[in-house]
């Protein structure tokens, strides 16, 4: 038996790759779903699939995500829609411009607020709505990329570790409620974020990890790597010390 | 499930710049002059109609979303990106099937209408054209044209078998089938000779839905022509049906000698016999009836690097028995013996399309490994004697027929090259084109 039954779920980034798959393994199984994404075409095209695919029902809303505002209009509906949500998956996210971000002050800022202050706030009301309610499930995309600084992508990183570390905080405190908050970490995945970077054998696709998603957040797992083979890459990762790891090109 | 952009042959190879489809509003990526594009979805078109060496590739596949689906009336909307695999999952516990389907289910709508594939109910059924009522072509000038038998008759004409070189296909609405559940009554009889083959057919025809034969290719005289006919209707059985859990995979390439003509006579053979009464019912849900091949994912790595070629032509019924006697004659002569080989006899429901490949008669598909340099010029003889007896090739099966050839099975090509969209090509087309 999970633990935690997805039958409302909340998804923020719903057009994302890996969200798409989520909401799709979710609709499979007749589950109500409230899908928040920025683009009103992509949005309805998403929940126009999950009607289809099984999904008991499905609403929406417009807001942008990179604001650290835009729950106080979406939260309340999301709650108004579902009626008592299981769980929230908080999904979207920039990769931004490496490159740029090392010189563009505003890119920088950009991803940092996208990838990391948003959550943070959004997660203020829905943490605690969730704390009240004594159960539940919030479940987060980080990224392997947040488990060290490396040369060639550390804003992006540090957005993400950022949240690891807001995470861990959140976790403690809501244990005591019954509550459980998932970080997935997942490694290279193929979908439109990547689209552009050649094919390795270590993609995964995105259903695979989505099914992953889904399975960490029915048994309220904390830290999830997926797939599986990344939490020993970055503990190899990890352990190289400091001195030695800022010589190597990463 | 990433494709592999090559096509489902893997013969002959092709280099490709892939360029990914993601939204029913994305545009057509301009390319410079001289470059072309290609739709590429889930890569099962056996020659070479799928590939665009040294050009580019569009791939479709994550244009995968349904847009529509009335549970009441099985009308049923979907980007092209959307595979046979995936309506099925949705409708077939809803009571809804496909109109008509190919030997395989992973494939999109969109190669499903490009080919106008056809499966075991031609007969009653046509092929896909026949149950598809609109769908959106993007052209490569940025126009959207929504084509059906009504609206912009002469591009649905021409998309449909259009082998994706008309512009892209964006989404399509096409009509289930009313099914009372997943099971199918299914019964086998061997069949000695195409006497009793064509027999067996006409008799069959009137009495069920799905019909086809297999055909032991490996041998000759008195046991020429000897096969297996398999004959089945949607069943009524109320039995509880449980999803398939996906089978194994061909893990690696089998090296190219391991199915030899030894070999494929021997399967061939135990194939025959593997029933030893005449005549056999069971009742068995759709996957293994429709889709036999998709319970090994990547079969095709059975006939190793080089690849392997099909070969399916259809030949109109008043030649059908002497042509087809000759094909198999020339076949098991040679000692290429083709490792599955199917027969079935089409019906007269008149195909949409310019360039379809159905017409009323009987078709013939055959395998060989791309191995043996007198593979191909045997494969030019059958060519002729198809081409002689008023019969054409399956261009979604071809790797190498002969330009001429083409344009004789294809009489319209002419009318079809004005619906060509300008940035559109394949390898297929150039070849045909040209030679």
């Amino acid at each position: 038996m999970p633990k935690h039954k997805l039958e409302r779920i909340v998804i923020a980034g719903a057009t994302s790759g890996i969200a798409r798959e989520v909401g799709r393994l979710l609709a499979s199984r007749g589950a109500r779903l409230f899908l928040v994404a920025r683009d009103p075409a992509k949005l309805d095209a998403v929940a126009a699939d999950l009607r289809a695919r099984g999904a008991e029902g499905v609403h929406t809303a417009v807001a942008d995500l990179a604001s650290t505002t835009s729950h106080e209009q979406w939260w309340p509906e999301a709650l108004a829609a579902l009626g008592e949500p299981d769980g929230v998956l908080v999904a979207h996210g920039i990769l931004g411009d490496a490159e740029r971000a090392r010189r563009d002050a505003s890119h920088t800022t950009e991803i940092l607020t996208t990838n990391f202050l948003s959550v943070a706030a959004m997660l203020a009301p829905i943490s605690t709505w969730f704390e009240q309610r004594r159960s539940g499930v919030i479940a987060v995309i980080g990224s392997v990329a947040g488990d060290r600084g490396r040369q060639s992508n550390y804003v992006y990183g540090a957005s993400k570790g950022g949240l690891d570390i807001f995470l861990q905080g959140l976790r403690n405190r809501l244990f005591h409620a019954g509550v459980d908050v998932v970080t997935i970490k997942p490694g290279f995945v193929d979908t439109p974020m990547t689209a552009h970077l050649p094919k390795t054998p270590l993609f995964a696709s995105a259903e695979s990890v989505a099914s992953g998603i889904v399975g960490a957040m029915e048994a309220g797992r904390d830290v999830v790597y997926l797939p599986f083979i990344w939490r020993w890459i970055l503990l190899v990762l990890k352990m190289i010390p400091e001195a030695v790891f800022k010589r190597l090109k990463t | 499930m990433r494709p592999s952009f090559q096509s489902w042959g893997r013969y002959p190879k092709a280099e490709h710049q892939v360029l990914q489809l993601e939204w029913l509003t994305d545009r057509i990526p301009q390319l410079g002059e001289g470059q072309s594009l290609l739709p590429y979805g889930l890569g099962r078109s056996y020659g070479d109609s799928c590939l665009n060496d040294g050009q580019t590739l569009l791939a479709t596949w994550r244009l995968n979303r349904f847009i529509e689906f009335e549970a009441a009336t099985g009308r049923l909307r979907a980007e092209a990106g959307v595979s046979l695999a995936d309506i099925l999952a949705i409708a077939a516990p809803r009571g809804w099937f496909l109109p008509v389907t190919p030997g395989t289910k992973h494939v999109t709508l969109g190669g499903a209408v490009a080919n106008d594939v056809h499966g075991k109910s031609h007969h009653v059924s046509g092929s896909f054209g026949n149950h598809v009522d609109r769908f959106e072509l993007l052209r490569s000038d940025g126009r959207r044209l929504l084509c059906s038998p009504e609206e912009n008759p002469d591009y649905f004409a021409a998309t449909v078998g259009g082998l994706g070189l008309t512009g892209l296909i964006t989404w399509v609405e096409l009509r289930l089938k009313r099914v009372p559940g997943p099971w199918i009554d299914v019964e086998e009889l061997q069949f000695r000779g195409l006497d009793e083959f064509l027999a067996l057919s006409r008799e069959s025809e009137q009495t069920h839905e799905y019909i086809v034969a297999w055909v032991d290719c490996a041998s000759k005289g008195k046991n020429l022509a000897r096969g297996i006919f398999s004959r089945g209707n949607h069943s009524l059985s109320k039995a509880p049906w449980v999803r398939p859990k996906p089978g194994p995979r061909m893990p690696v390439d089998l090296p190219g000698f391991a199915l030899n003509p030894l070999s494929v006579g021997l399967f061939n053979s135990l194939y025959f016999h593997k029933q030893f009464s005449p005549r056999k019912a069971r009742t068995v849900s759709y996957e293994p009836f429709f889709y036999p091949l998709d319970a090994i994912e990547d079969w095709n790595r059975a006939y190793g690097k080089q690849g392997f070629l099909q070969w399916q032509c259809v030949v109109p019924f008043e030649n059908a028995r002497e042509t087809m006697k000759e094909i198999l004659t020339r076949i098991s002569a040679s000692g290429l013996a083709s490792f599955l080989s199917v027969m079935k006899t089409m019906g007269a429901m008149p195909p949409v399309g310019m360039l379809s490949f159905p017409a009323p008669g009987v078709t013939l598909a055959l395998d060989f490994p791309a191995r043996h340099a007198r593979l191909f010029p045997m494969l030019g003889e059958l060519d002729e004697i198809v081409a002689e007896a008023g019969g054409r090739l399956y261009p979604a099966k071809d790797a190498r027929m002969s330009g001429r050839h083409f344009r004789l099975f294809y009489p319209r090509h002419e009318e079809f090259k004005k619906y060509i969209d300008p940035a559109f090509s394949s390898s297929f087309w150039r070849r045909v084109m040209s030679a």
